[in-house]
């Protein structure tokens, strides 16, 4: 195992009035990862990036960056740059004139310049706009200007905050395909933040989902969505179905619940259950039926059709149990016949599912 | 009021209501008609007498010549150079702390660093004479060589001018995107880097037009310069007022005229820089 490049140890941030945006984080970052902070709003994450980059700074704990502590260290003397939400692309300076800042500012010799400023520009496919300002470009092509001087200072590790929160559904996904062959090409660290799962799962090789200052849970994107250890995890990542259940009896990693509106079902799990749990099935692993499923051993339910949201490619069918709770299930749009199934809203449908594809959660 | 509207009439067209045309008519002729007869009167042929005799532009050359009218123009362009230099200087200072800084007792110092503006400037004139004088720096000043006998005036006008660039300068900064200060130290920059080649080219609009309107401020002010003034020292304004008094040459059109050119260009140069940029952040 290779020294972690990012080593956050017992980090905590603190601000006067009582808030604490970051709440004892402990988190190693590997060389050459592209590593997520996930989480919603105000859970702390784009702090912890802050002050991974110098730009905020602990109340507690420290932050090694290659083996060394960074708690003297400014900003500008960190082999850490970053990508700006709101790009902060310099607005007075053509694009080169921002490219070559980095370089200018810390004495980089003129002709070494204007060589890494082609070669970064090159990078990120702005060449032919070097000479413009900033307020004669899109928003795509501000982000690539801020990519590309972040870049050009070939920084140990780059830090991106929401990168693509601000473009368009369209442009958001080519740089996301952009954002991770730039990290493949150039091999340093990208810590990346966003509240977007879909982004987080598509680029990162592994996540930190974070809630309230602390770190869920970390493990690779798979991982995450199919074996969340939290209901917050489970719920957060992608769509989920989620049951209460009683444990009614519990022996190594066989487990028999009572879940409220499907009835005793036996499961497997690698925790220790408490008298309470959580069941979670996510919606693409449920299958409709007109009729009720003969094959043995599936969880089944008898269901009313609610609710039917097409997609194109899939649709979101809704539909109660008995005991009034909605299950969403998706259903993949594999005919041309127009009809899911024949499912209509308000008749009647079986829901079933694999036990081995529902999760027990604890916590 | 009635809600009708007459064929080909917006809701918002005032401009075609003739009351208000007239209201504008008059305004505009109470501003700027006497203006333009003193410098209609600035080409007139006869030297004194409200009668138009013909045109000539012979009052400027006479205006350049008169010996009192130069000196009093030099002393009035030096003391608006000096004076727009150093309220530049320190009003962007007052400008970027009260921006940056929280400290205490900060309204009330924002508000006394607007003071100099809503204070009648008599009471200015008035109360600096009183400190120059109590001070014995009048005397100490005025017995000096030129340019430094200026020094009293340039250090009242420096007072006076210094919150007009504070506060142009402060709106500007209104709209600075902070990232630009975090990128820029991000990517090396020290923070006396980050100062000159970020933030100084952000304020470069609100910055000049402020000293342009230092510039002009302290170009024709006369309370203030009359009442801290030495004996000797003459202002330009303060020469036209005394040349007036003694009957109106057309000279003193003229060399109005040339005051009012300055202050105007000066004045469309600072709205100019002013104006919004096309495109925001």
């Amino acid at each position: 195992m290779p020294d972690p490049i990012v080593s956050v140890r017992n980090v905590s941030r603190r601000y006067p009035g009582g808030v604490t945006a970051v709440d004892n984080v402990s988190v190693d970052i590997m060389p050459n990862e592209f590593f997520a902070l996930l989480g919603p709003s105000g859970c702390g994450k784009t702090t912890l990036l802050r002050m991974i980059s110098g730009l905020d700074a602990p109340s507690e704990g420290h932050i090694y960056i290659g083996g060394e502590d960074m708690a003297l260290t400014p900003p500008n003397k960190r082999p850490t740059n970053m990508v700006f939400q709101s790009y902060a692309v310099f607005p007075h300076m053509t694009v080169s004139e921002n490219v070559a800042y980095g370089l200018k500012v810390t004495g980089v010799p003129a002709d070494e310049t204007k060589r890494r400023v082609a070669e970064a520009l090159e990078q990120v496919k702005l060449t032919h706009l070097a000479d413009r300002k900033p307020d004669q470009m899109s928003g795509g092509q501000r982000q690539r200007v801020a990519l590309a001087r972040a870049l050009v200072k070939r920084p140990k590790v780059l830090l991106l905050d929401e990168p693509l929160s601000a473009l368009d559904a369209k442009l958001r996904d080519d740089m996301r395909l952009e954002l991770t062959r730039l990290q493949q090409e150039v091999g340093i660290t990208f810590i990346i933040v966003t509240h977007d799962q879909d982004e987080a799962l598509s680029m990162a090789t592994r996540i930190a989902v974070m809630e309230k200052g602390s770190i869920r849970q970390l493990a690779t994107p798979e991982e995450l969505y199919e074996h969340p250890t939290s209901r917050f995890v489970a719920d957060f990542i992608g769509k989920v179905n989620l049951f209460d259940a009683d444990v009614v009896s519990q022996k190594g990693k066989a487990v028999i619940c009572n879940a409220k509106g499907l009835g005793k079902m036996n499961l497997t799990t690698d925790r220790t259950c408490g008298k309470q749990v959580t069941i979670a099935v996510r919606p693409e692993k449920l299958k409709l039926s007109k009729t009720a499923p003969k094959a043995e051993g599936l969880i089944k339910a008898e269901a009313k059709v609610r609710d039917v949201a097409y997609y194109g490619d899939w649709s979101e069918v809704v539909v109660e149990l008995a005991n009034g709770q909605m299950v969403s299930v998706n259903v993949q749009n594999d005919k041309r016949d127009g009809s899911i199934l024949g499912i209509n809203r308000g008749e009647k449908t079986f829901v079933s599912w694999n036990p081995a594809d529902s999760l027990v959660l604890t916590e | 009021m009635s809600g009708q509207l007459k064929p080909g009439q917006g809701p918002l067209e005032y401009g075609r209501r003739r009351w208000l045309q007239s209201l504008f008519a008059v305004t505009l002729m109470v501003l700027y008609l006497p203006i333009a007869v003193l410098v209609a009167f600035s080409f007139n042929e006869q030297n004194r007498g409200g009668v138009w005799k013909g045109f000539t532009f012979e009052n400027y050359p006479k205006a350049w010549a008169n010996q009192s009218i130069y000196d009093a123009m030099v002393n009035s362009l030096t003391i608006a150079v000096i004076t727009t230099l150093f309220a530049t200087v320190i009003g962007t200072m007052v400008a970027v702390m009260m921006w940056r800084f929280r400290f205490p007792l900060k309204p009330a110092y924002e508000a006394a660093m607007g003071l100099p503006i809503v204070i009648p400037e008599i009471c200015m004139g008035v109360a600096l004479l009183l400190f120059f004088n109590g001070t014995g720096l009048m005397g100490f000043f005025s017995n000096l060589v030129w340019p430094f006998n200026l020094a009293t005036i340039i250090i009242a006008h420096i007072a006076f001018c210094f919150p007009f660039v504070a506060i142009v300068v402060r709106s500007r900064l209104v709209g600075f995107n902070k990232q630009l200060e975090e990128a820029s130290r991000d990517l090396g920059a020290n923070e006396w880097q980050t100062f000159w080649q970020v933030l100084v080219p952000y304020m470069k609009p609100g910055i000049i037009s402020g000293a342009l309107l230092a510039f002009t401020l302290s170009l024709d002010d006369f309370v203030i310069t009359f009442f801290t003034s030495g004996p000797e020292t003459v202002t330009f304004p303060v020469k036209i007022y005394s040349m007036v008094k003694t009957g109106v040459k057309y000279e003193v059109n003229a060399a109005s005229t040339i005051l009012i050119v300055i202050t105007i260009l000066a004045t469309v140069l600072a709205m100019k820089l002013q104006a919004p940029e096309k495109s925001g952040h």
